[in-house]
């Protein structure tokens, strides 16, 4: 052991095993790797816009990791998905198909936990708390965790989410991912208060800040809010300081407003190369576990890919799930879409 | 059946399906200890407890936002916004969220709410209270929304919406809570959404009417039939699903049609009426369709709204002008 003290009391604090500290850091290189796989696609013509994951590794993998996949709920925004294959290898597979622009990519099948992702900034927020509140409401034992940006948390959604979440007690956890940018827009334009975290004091529950590119950080932090959620002592709001390393999307262009040398330092804090060298320091990690973590999440991808790729999209699915049951109105439209695309043949 | 008017009937509905079905829970602001500032909710805190009957804090997008996750949870919501036009706070959740909990998620989840909301004028409210937003509601697609013109329909049609697997705007008239008192029968009652309602019958022509300008097409008729004019009123009931036969076989019968509604004239849902009578009964046509409508101009202050909401004598004048042509 070579760690410092404070780093060798998380690790005592986290009490996981060395195959569990290895597949964290399993985890956060194959997130990585699925996304940067999907910038490609899109770059290539092959899907459409995505968000990159690069700076998130640590807080979406070491925050899931905290949770019980068969008793809580994650509802993400939508940088998150690529990294939350602890709830299941589907919820990345169906990612992928929705980054392509394939509406099944908006269904991710039971029993898998994780609800579509959410376009619209903190739209969830409120709706992670009726979920909490509903299983409360049904003695279930579970939690709900949400994440959103630092942007997103000035969206009325946060407030008035965060208000009521503390109003009821709900076993609910705010996961802000404060990466320092919303697109251009950096987090000292988003807030005048000294930390995101801070907030939480105005709806009554505990506000935590923490080191987001720290994977044990994250999790040690999580797994309290959650022992928290399920002693009936209601939401935390984590703030999860990282830095977003990429673009904010395939359409962004970040030199355009990151200073070179700011994005230069965050790189030296690449939440995947802390926590590399950390295991290495420890033995826990090889250059051989390395070449295999990267070989079989690229394997993945390609199956995921090609899976994507093979499904032929039938045009009028987009009436399907309007309504349980598609209106007259909306049959007619659905044979006329049909007769224009038999005329067309 | 028992005489009631409709904000009884609307009582009384919430009270038969939260004991019908326990996942039916209701919130919102003063719903509970104060049962609403109508009385809707009146009883229900007494008869199902705290966990069912929710004073929520004071936020419409929290209201419905929250809903959706208790649905997902396994609750059936019927969340109430005081009054509809404090729906624009919450219209991104429901325009964004509510109506697509289903198609984001391909059939995994869906979101069977019913948002009750009043709304209307006719009461001298302060501004944001009247205003009239079905047609808005009515081009959201996903959401059905249903506005009722008796107090047996109110009931009915609300038990329809909370059992509905879809989400359901149900408006309700605010002038109508009281002044509108009909028959409505007891115990289980339901009136399926999508079919209208033949409120009076007449061959000369028709008015077709939803929610209180139901009842503003029925004194119009009685009016007309002073002066041998026989019209028929036919409330919609629900704006989608629509029940475009219903239309057709009313123009086809009589001819001329008259459409009336409160809200704005400029996109309000008449002119989809009107643009569904062009595709299904053009050619049974003896004149142009007429509409009756709200100004083009934000719903106005109480001492005017008179000269805004569309009066029994402006509905008269159209049908009259509709029959000369």
């Amino acid at each position: 052991m070579t760690l410092t003290e404070p780093r060798a009391q998380l690790h005592q604090e986290c009490d996981l095993s060395d195959s569990e500290l290895q597949g964290l850091l399993r985890e956060m290189i194959s997130a990585r790797l699925n996304s940067t796989r999907c910038f490609s696609l899109q770059r290539q013509g092959r899907s459409g816009t995505m968000a990159p994951i690069d700076g998130a590794e640590a807080l979406v993998v070491g925050s899931a990791a905290a949770l019980d996949p068969e008793r809580d709920w994650v509802l993400p925004q939508y940088r998150e998905p690529l990294g939350l294959s602890r709830f299941g290898e589907e919820v990345v597979a169906r990612t992928v198909r929705y980054m392509r622009g394939d509406p099944a990519g908006g269904f991710i099948p039971e029993p898998i936990r994780v609800w579509p992702q959410q376009i619209a900034l903190a739209a969830q927020l409120p709706q992670a708390v009726g979920l909490a509140w509903g299983m409360k409401l049904k003695r279930e034992e579970g939690v709900v965790l949400t994440y959103f940006g630092d942007g997103a948390s000035s969206e009325g959604d946060f407030y008035e989410a965060g208000n009521l979440a503390g109003v009821l007690e709900a076993p609910v956890i705010f996961m802000c991912n404060n990466n320092s940018w919303a697109i251009s827009t950096p987090a000292r334009r988003q807030t005048a208060a000294a930390s995101f975290a801070e907030k939480a004091a105005a709806f009554g529950f505990p506000g935590e800040k923490i080191d987001g590119c720290s994977v044990l950080e994250v999790y040690a932090a999580t797994r309290r809010a959650r022992e928290r959620a399920l002693a009936g002592e209601g939401p935390t709001l984590i703030e999860a300081v990282a830095y977003r390393l990429g673009p904010h999307t395939t359409a962004d262009d970040l030199t355009r407003y990151v200073p070179a040398e700011e994005i230069a330092e965050a790189r030296e804090h690449d939440p995947i190369d802390l926590f590399r060298a950390e295991l290495q320091e420890v033995g826990l990690w090889s250059e051989e576990l390395e070449a295999e973590t990267v070989k079989e999440a690229d394997e993945r991808m390609d199956r995921m890919i090609a899976a994507a790729e093979a499904v032929v999209i039938e045009p009028d699915v987009i009436f399907e799930h309007v309504y349980q049951r598609p209106t007259p109105r909306l049959e007619r439209q659905r044979a006329e879409l049909l007769e224009g695309l038999s005329e067309d043949d | 059946m028992a005489e009631m008017t409709m904000v009884e009937a609307i009582n009384a509905s919430l009270h038969y399906e939260m004991e019908r079905d326990e996942r039916v829970v209701v919130l919102g602001e003063d719903v509970a200890v104060n049962g609403g500032v109508f009385r809707a909710t009146e009883g229900l805190l007494d008869h199902f407890g705290g966990d069912r009957v929710v004073d929520t804090p004071l936020a419409e997008g929290a209201i419905v936002g929250s809903s959706i996750g208790l649905a997902v949870a396994g609750m059936v919501p019927v969340p109430e916004i005081q009054f509809l036009g404090f729906a624009y706070q919450a219209f991104h959740q429901i325009a964004g969220q509510l109506a697509r909990v289903r198609y984001r998620s391909r059939g995994r989840f869906e979101a069977p709410i019913t948002v009750r909301a009043p709304f209307g004028g006719g009461v001298r409210t302060p501004e944001l209270h009247s205003d009239s937003l079905e047609a808005q509601l009515a081009n959201i697609p996903g959401l059905k929304v249903v506005l009722p013109a008796s107090a047996a329909d109110a009931k009915g049609l609300l038990a329809a919406s909370i059992r509905d697997p879809d989400p359901v705007m149900f408006l309700e008239p605010l002038r109508g809570y009281r002044a509108l008192r009909d028959d409505v029968p007891e115990g289980d009652y339901v009136v399926p959404l999508g079919k209208a309602r033949s409120v009076r019958d007449g061959d000369d022509l028709v008015f077709i009417a939803w929610s209180y300008m139901v009842e503003v097409a029925r004194r119009a008729s009685v009016e007309l039939e002073k002066e041998g004019v026989g019209a028929r009123v036919l409330d919609l009931r629900t704006l989608v699903p629509l029940d475009t036969e219903a239309i057709a076989e009313a123009v086809e019968a009589c001819g001329r049609a008259v459409v009336v509604q409160e809200a704005p004239e400029t996109c309000g849902f008449a002119a989809e009426v009107i643009a569904t009578i062009n595709d299904e009964a053009f050619y049974s046509l003896e004149a142009p369709v007429a509409r009756v409508s709200g100004w083009d101009v934000p719903y106005p202050a109480g001492l005017l709204e008179d000269h805004y909401v569309p009066s029994i004598d402006r509905v008269v004048a159209a049908a009259r002008r509709t029959l000369e042509k």
